[in-house]
Formats: structure tokens, sequence, C-alpha cells
């Protein structure tokens, strides 16, 4: 008892007595903290774990703290964007001096970029050289989600046809994808001589990589470039919205489940071009006026783990009728009637599966058919036939295009050390193109080209530090139509200069198939070729981005053409070959000026090529040798208004006569010559009366564009008649376009977006 | 002698508790009354912050010092010269108001602090960032509202973004003042739970209204 009663007392006393003895024996514990280059670390955490002991390094790296604490502890120094170190330290009474080094992790925010090739357009992503609202207040584009990048460097100014012709590729060497999937038909039907507008709403996307060459082993079928967009995750707010304009009419609703976690969407547009066609003289004479009846629906889900689920769906058809003169005569005219029905579905999801793996899966399917007449018409609009001379026979037709695609594809993603991953998936799909060519006489050819295409790839992203990262992949197709197999080899390397510069290289080997206009055909054909090599230099800051680019496209296996017993044009054989080389140059300012953005880019392009019909290697007429743009945005704050201007100037491009010389069995050039140079001023205005205004029920902004202000004659190329003794300029349907919009929504201020939008 | 036994046992423990409770609140006060004066040095907020989160991942349980290492983390963001990395200071007081909020759900005050991080983001590059920090900020700023009414601190989050939002865009003076009236108000009346709960923001109200007149 007593026993106890006294070890009591030693006890308590010697609790007692402790903390006081304690203080006579804090220990210093010092050191220096650098990083693995031994420069100084400023502000790393040094924590005696589990105790409140600890320090924060100062600017010369050092830190140093008393603790009362003795024995074996952890001393951890930690700083984001740094490994943090645990040192196991034993406290006895002597100081201790500890001097770690930190090793910098590689981050996002501070790793190089691996772009090479790409332009993006983003609000997040680091090296972004556009937003997404650049698209739509970059004037010459009208909205067009496609046309503000020929803004950029790269691109030529092409007007008698829509897409992208990029780095002296054709519109068909450029694809499009949405959310991993490819989209077919992206634009509206062509029509001869005019280009047509992009199916799809830019608002659809809230991120965009426009790649003009060396693009990831991800995507395939395109020699030239891919434009890879990303659709926009869940809206904010349920909203409605509604437009108004000199072109139709058009509203829609986006509903935000209560949780956030869902939403779905639906909208119809309505255009129909009469009014701004009264109003603005056409060359064409159009008995039917564009009218197109559109809509479409979606909805996404975010799963648990933070991934998304999104479908989105799009019907839409549409009716144009034009009457212009006949190259070949005097008095007859030449009717154009076109009707089309486009559908589209694309299903998505991505996500994370746990363990640094993600998934990234989607089917799309699209439908689309085209009813095109082609009417030989007398003074009074009358259908004529004229059966001599023969060529005569081909104008009086009806061609009924339909085809049917489905895709489906997966990406697996392994997440791996910092920010290196790998990745690899395959995708299948399948076409399904029908032809049924009606002449006048009777005559009456029907084809049909089916492909099922299958292609693997694999890629791995590499950063070896924050300075130096490679992306190696590679790609293996099957085509039905040339039932063997390719393998494309990718490559893109960067390396960081400075803090805001880098360098970058890509090389790539990209095959494509036939366009479907020069198929079927009996002999066995290969994959046209185009190898690319690119070297970057850019420098970005906040307010200011430059870039360089250099670049040497080398086209192999290009398709050569040759007319059968009708005289179609089909691929023959893989004969053709070319190549483009170029500089390009892209300057971008946010600061310099108050208030003013703008952007210059310039391009140099030397190429040519021998396929289809060319009878040798000569420039394309889809190549200029120079084309700059110069964009620029001012928000004036107090009148409320933004007000953007951008020109585009492409020097003049070839145009030739290409004839088939029956007697020598080849094509021959009989006439060439170039354009005149392409100037193009356009301006918009942009008008947010509510700006400013609290919580305002509708909220509005008022848009006028004008396209080619100046009226300045355009000249795209040279249409030939029959016999080569007449030419015809291929020029804009108008002189300018004037647009005037009026857009309103509902249920949510959008004055800060607006403002946003527009500065 | 049980009784003893168990008397010195419970009288040792309790002490040895009220010791514990005693240091964690001295050492919250002793870089408390640091906090004042390192508003007029910023780097002193970096070494704040690192002392509070010591505090807090030795107590564990404690919101408040979770709560003090996010603010400084966050202020600092603000102050710091270097706007680039406000970033990851933002994220770093989002990682630790995220542990103050599990600890102490539903709290005003911690809705504050999410409000200043989704501002400080904000601040990098306004123009680009406001679709989706400033909806965040002011849904921050209405749920510290609505979960303590009479907290002052949400009041002047509102007043003095308002006061820096340019006039054609709905803020200015004439906007803020009525809301960093109610604001002081709220000071005027309010109370903090102990020594070491958040009572801070009443000068910084009173400057802002001397700086509106």
């Amino acid at each position: 008892m007593c026993l106890i009663y006294n070890d009591m007392k030693h006890f308590l006393t010697a609790v007692l007595v402790f903390p006081v003895f304690s203080l006579f024996s804090q220990v210093k514990l010092s050191g220096h903290i650098t990083d693995n280059k031994n420069r100084p670390l400023y502000g790393v955490s040094i924590v005696l774990k589990n105790t409140y002991d600890g320090a924060t390094t100062d600017s010369t790296g050092s830190f140093s703290f008393l603790t009362d604490e003795k024995g074996p502890h952890d001393l951890e120094a930690s700083i984001s964007g740094y490994n943090p170190i645990l040192q196991k330290i034993t406290i006895d009474k002597d100081p201790i001096v500890l001097n770690l080094s930190l090793k910098e992790q590689i981050t996002e925010l501070k790793a190089v970029v691996i772009s090479a090739g790409a332009f993006e357009a983003s609000d997040k992503n680091k090296g972004a050289v556009l937003n997404s609202i650049d698209i739509v207040t970059t004037p010459s584009a009208n909205g067009d989600v496609t046309s503000a990048f020929k803004s950029l460097p790269g691109t030529q100014q092409v007007g008698e046809s829509e897409g992208l012709f990029v780095r002296g590729g054709t519109a068909t060497e450029s694809k499009i994808y949405m959310d991993g999937n490819l989209v077919n038909n992206f634009f509206y039907s062509s029509t001869p001589g005019i280009a047509t507008r992009g199916r799809f709403n830019p608002f659809l996307f809230k991120g965009t990589v426009f790649s003009t060459g060396g693009y990831s082993a991800l995507y395939g079928q395109a020699l030239s470039s891919a434009l890879i967009l990303e659709s926009t995750d869940l809206p904010e707010k349920t909203e409605a919205d509604l437009g108004l304009s000199v072109i139709g009419i058009g509203g829609g609703i986006q509903h935000l489940a209560k949780d956030k976690k869902s939403s779905w969407g639906v909208s119809y547009n309505y255009v129909n071009l009469w009014l701004a066609f009264n109003v603005i003289k056409q060359k064409q004479d159009f008995n039917k006026v564009p009218v197109a009846n559109q809509t479409d629906a979606n909805f996404r889900i975010k799963t648990k783990s933070g991934g998304f689920i999104k479908y989105y769906g799009y019907v839409s058809s549409n009716k144009v009728g034009y009457r212009s003169s006949d190259i070949d005569s005097a008095l007859l005219k030449n009717g154009f009637g076109l009707e089309n029905i486009n559908t589209y579905q694309n299903l998505n999801w991505k996500d994370r599966l746990g363990n640094g793996w993600r998934i990234n899966t989607g089917v799309s399917f699209s439908t689309n058919r085209d009813d095109i007449n082609n009417d030989l018409l007398d003074g009074n609009n009358q259908k004529v036939n004229v059966t001599t001379p023969a060529f005569y026979n081909f104008k009086n037709f009806a061609l009924i295009n339909q085809a049917k695609y489905a895709q489906a594809r997966f990406v697996l993603e392994k997440k791996l050390l910092g920010l290196s991953a790998i990745r690899f998936g395959s995708e299948y799909f399948y076409s399904n193109e029908k032809s049924t060519y009606l002449l006048n006489t009777g005559a009456n050819f029907t084809d049909q080209v089916t492909d099922k295409l299958f292609a693997g790839f694999a890629e791995a992203d590499i950063y070896l530090t924050n300075n130096l990262a490679a992306k190696i992949g590679t790609r293996a197709e099957h085509s039905a139509i040339m039932d063997k197999w390719n393998l494309a080899p990718r490559l893109s390397l960067a390396y960081k200069l400075a803090s805001n510069s880098q360098a970058s290289f890509a090389y790539g080997i990209f095959y494509q198939n036939p366009e479907r206009k020069y198929l079927p055909v009996v002999t066995a054909l290969d994959y046209s070729k185009a190898t690319h090599y690119i070297f970057q230099y850019t420098k970005q800051t906040k307010d200011h981005t430059f870039r360089t680019e250099l670049f040497y496209k080398k086209y192999d296996d290009l398709y050569k053409t040759a007319p059968n017993i009708y005289g179609r044009e089909l691929a023959a054989n893989n004969n053709g070959y070319g190549d483009a080389k170029g500089i390009e140059f892209f300057w971008r300012d946010k600061k310099t000026l108050k208030n003013v953005d703008y952007w210059i880019s310039y391009s140099y392009l030397d190429t040519k090529r021998d396929f289809l019909n060319f009878p040798t290697l000569m420039q394309p007429s889809f190549a200029a040798s120079h084309t700059a743009a110069f964009v620029l945005k001012r928000f004036v704050l107090p009148w409320k208004t933004g007000f953007n201007f951008s020109y585009n100037f492409a020097t003049g491009r070839p145009y030739y006569r290409i004839a088939y010389d029956n007697i020598q069995s080849k094509y021959q050039v009989t006439d060439q010559g170039k354009t005149i140079n392409y100037k193009n001023i356009s301006i918009s205005v942009n008008y947010i009366p509510g700006l400013g205004k609290k919580d305002p029920k509708a909220f509005a902004v008022w848009v006028l564009a004008i396209n080619n202000v100046l009226g300045q004659n355009q000249v795209y190329t040279y249409n030939y008649n029959n016999d080569g003794s007449k030419k015809e300029a291929v020029t804009p349907p108008g002189k300018r376009f004037v647009y005037i919009g009026c857009f309103l929504s509902f249920g949510i201020d959008r004055t800060q977006d607006a403002i946003n939008n527009n500065l | 002698m049980k009784r003893l036994i168990l008397s010195a046992l419970i009288v040792f423990f309790a002490t040895s508790l009220f010791a514990q409770n005693e240091k964690f609140i001295a050492a919250m006060k002793k870089n408390l009354s640091a906090l004042d004066t390192s508003f007029k040095e910023p780097a002193n907020l970096l070494s704040l912050a690192n002392n509070f989160e010591r505090i807090a991942t030795a107590e564990k349980k404690e919101w408040l010092p979770y709560y003090y290492a996010a603010f400084c983390q966050v202020n600092y963001g603000y102050l710091g010269k270097d706007k680039s990395k406000a970033d990851s200071y933002a994220d770093k007081a989002t990682a630790l108001i995220a542990v103050a909020d599990s600890l102490s759900p539903n709290n005003s005050e911690i809705s504050c602090i999410k409000s200043m991080i989704a501002s400080c983001h904000l601040m990098v590059d306004p123009m680009q960032r406001y679709m989706e920090y400033g909806p965040e900020s002011s849904s921050n700023i209405e749920a510290a509202i609505q979960q303590d009414t009479n907290n002052p601190r949400p009041y002047f989050l509102q007043g003095q973004g308002l006061r820096y939002t340019p006039e054609q865009f709905g803020g200015g003076c004439k906007t803020a003042k009525p809301i960093l009236q109610i604001s002081l108000d709220k000071y005027n009346t309010f109370r903090p739970v102990s020594d070491i709960h958040p009572n801070w923001g009443k000068t910084q109200v009173e400057n802002t209204i001397k700086g509106c007149n």
C-alpha cells in the first residue's frame, strides 16, 4: 500500500517537474532546403510530425526552431510542387542540423506542353491560343466552328467549297471528331461553287484542338489535319434561349437536375434565307432559297467518380435550289436543286476506373441522304433536253446519295508517375454509301461502296522532367476496301527552353483511303500516305503568344484517276506524289493596346503534287503561297458594345483547265492562270443592353456582322466550258453579307458571361 | 487506497487533458496575435499557415486550426506578389478547408473561406474564369449567410467584391455601401464564441466604407 503511494508520489512529482525540466532542454533544429538543382526553396513547411513544432523556410531556404520533444520522431519537409521528404530523427540534447533536397514533381502547371502542329481553343488548358468564345467573335468566321481556324496559320482561304484546306492538303484530308468519334458530313451537303457551313453550333463545344499536322495515334484516316472537338459538360443552370435573326429563328432549353448531376436539353432551329437574299443581291437566281430545319437533343450524366455519360443527337433537313447561266450556251440556264436529310447520334462514356485507369468509349451512328437534281433550262426556266453535243446529256441528271455510318471506339488510359501515361484502344468504322445516278437518257448507274475499317492504337506520354516530354504512338489500320494493313508511327517531343518558351518537334506517318467519289474500283489500291516533320517554337505568357512552325510534308501513293467508259473519273492507281513545305507565324497580344486583343497570322506554303487527274507535278488550285489574317477585338464598356474586326489575305491561287486527250489517252493542262489576290475585311458588333442590370429576367445580345464590308472583288477559281474556249470566275454568291440577330436567354443572368466573352 | 489511486489518476488525466487544451489554446492565441500584423508583411502569412497546419494535424479533431491555415493560405494567394502561384495556394487552402468542413459541417465561417478561395482563383484571370469561379464565390456567400445570419463576414466579402467590380458591371461604391453597412452593423453586435473563434474583418469593413466616402 505504502509502496504504491510512494510510487504515486514520485510519479506525480515526475509529471509536475518534467515540464520545468524540459524547458531547460529545448533542442534546436535547423537546416537548409534546396531543390534538386541546389537552389534554395522558400516557403517549405518543416513539421515535427504529431507535434506543434516546426518552421517555414525563408527566402534563403533556411529554417530553425526549438522543440521540447525527445526521442525518435518523423520530420517532414513539404511544399506544393515537390515530393515531400520524411526524415527519421532522434532528438537528444544536441542541436540537429538537416540539409535536405526536394525533388520537383512533374505537374501540368510546370511541365512542357506537347504542342507541335496543334492549336488549341480552350478556356482552361495551358498552351491554348484561342478561348472558346474567340470562335464566335471572329467576324470572318460568321459563327461557324471551323471558320475561326481560317484566321490561324496553316489554313487556306478557300471559298468555293467547304472544309479546312491545311498545308497543301485537300479538305477531305482533314477529319473532324466529336468526343473521339468521327463526324461524317460535318458540313451541309456541297453545292457547286458555294462553301457550306458546319452543321454544329459552336456553343456545343468547350474545347477544340485543331491539329495542322503530326497529330496523335488515336486518330487516323486524315493525311493533313484533325479537328478534335470536346462537348460541354453540365450547364450551370436551367435556362431557355431564343434567337431571332435575318436568317431564321431558333430556341432551346437546357435543364439541369436539382442535384446538379445530370442535364438534358433540346433545341430547334429554322433557317430561311429568303429575307437576306431579297435584300442582298445574289449572283445565282435562287428559285428555292436555302431553308433548313434542325433539331437536336442531348443528355449528360455525371457519374459517381466524376466521369460523364453524354449523348448528342441531331436531325436536320434542308433544301436549296438555284439557277445560273449555263457556261456552254448563251441562252440556256443550269438549274441545281438539293434536298438533304442528315442524322447524327453520339453516345460517349468517359470515366475513372480506379487505380489510375481511365476509360473513354463511345458509339456513333449517322445517316445522310442527298437528292440532287440538275436540269438544263430555257429562258423561261422550262426544262429542255439537249442531246447534241453529247456532253449536254450529262447536264440533265438526278443523283441520290444514301449513306450510313457507324462507329464504336474505346480508349483505355493508365496514369503513371507524374504526368506520364499510356493509352491504347481500338475502333471500328462501318460505312455504306450508295449512289444512284440517273441521266435524262434513261441511263442509270448505281453503285455501292461499303467499308469496314478496323484500327488499333497505342500511345505513351513520357515526361522525363518538367522540361522534357515525349509522346510516342503507333496506329494500325485495316480497311476492307484495301484488304491490307497499314502501320503508322507517330512521335512528338517537347523541350522547355525557359519558363515561358519551348521547342517542339513532331513526326508521323498518316494514311488515308480514297474519297468516295473516286470509288468503286476493280483494281487493287493501297493507302495514300503522308509523312510529316514539324518544328515549333512557342513563347507564351498570360498576355502574349508567339509561335512559329516550320514543316515539311511528303506525300506518297496519292490516288491518280482515269476516266471509265462513261467518262467518270475513278481511282486508278497509287502513282501520285508530292510535297508541301512552309513556315508559319502567329502572334497574339492582349496587352500592348489597352482593352484591345489582336492576333496576326502568316503562312508561307510551297507545295506541288501530282494526283487525281493532274498531268504532272503542279501547285494545286486550292493552295495559295502566302496567307495572312489579322483579327482585332475591343470591348467598349461604357457603350456596352464589343467591336470585332478581321482582315484575311491570300495571294492568288493557280487554276487549270485539265482535259482528257482521247488520242493520247491522258490528261493535259490546256489552259491555266492565277486568280487575283483574295482580300476580305469583316466586322462584327455585339451590343449587350442589359449589361450591369441586376437580376434581369431576360438577357439580350444583339449582333451585327458584315462580311466583306468593302465589297472587294473575290475570285476563288475559274470554271471552263466544255471546249475550253470560255472561262467563268467562281465568286461568292453575294458581294457582302449582313447578319443582324438578337439572342435572348431566360433564367440566368448572362451579363458577366457576355462581358467576359467579349473582353 | 483504491479511491486514492483512482482520484489521483483522475486528477492526472484531467490535468493532462486540461494542459493539452491549454497548450492548444495558447498556441492558437500566439499565432492569432501574429495574424493581424501578417497582413502588412504577407511573407509571414505563409509561415503562419504552416504553424496552424501543424497544430491542425497534431490535434486532428479541431476545425479552427484547419480554418486558420486555409485562411492564411488563401490570403497569401491574394496578397502574394506572384499571381501565377495564387492557384497553388488556393488549392492548398481548398484541401485544408475540406477537412475543417468535415469536422464542422454547415459552418458559416467555413463557407466564407470557400468563397474567398473561389475569388482567389478568379483573380488570376478574371475574364477567362468568371464563368466558373464567379458563381462558386457568390453561392458560398449565400450559403454562409443562410448558415448564420448574424455573421458579418459574408456581407463583408460580398460588399468588398462589389466595391471592386466596375460600375458598368453593377458594382462600385454605390451598390457596395449598403451591404458593407449591413456588415458593419453585424460586426457591432457580433460576439465570437471564444477568443480563438473567427473575429476578423471589422477594421477592413470600416476602411472600405471610409474609402467609399
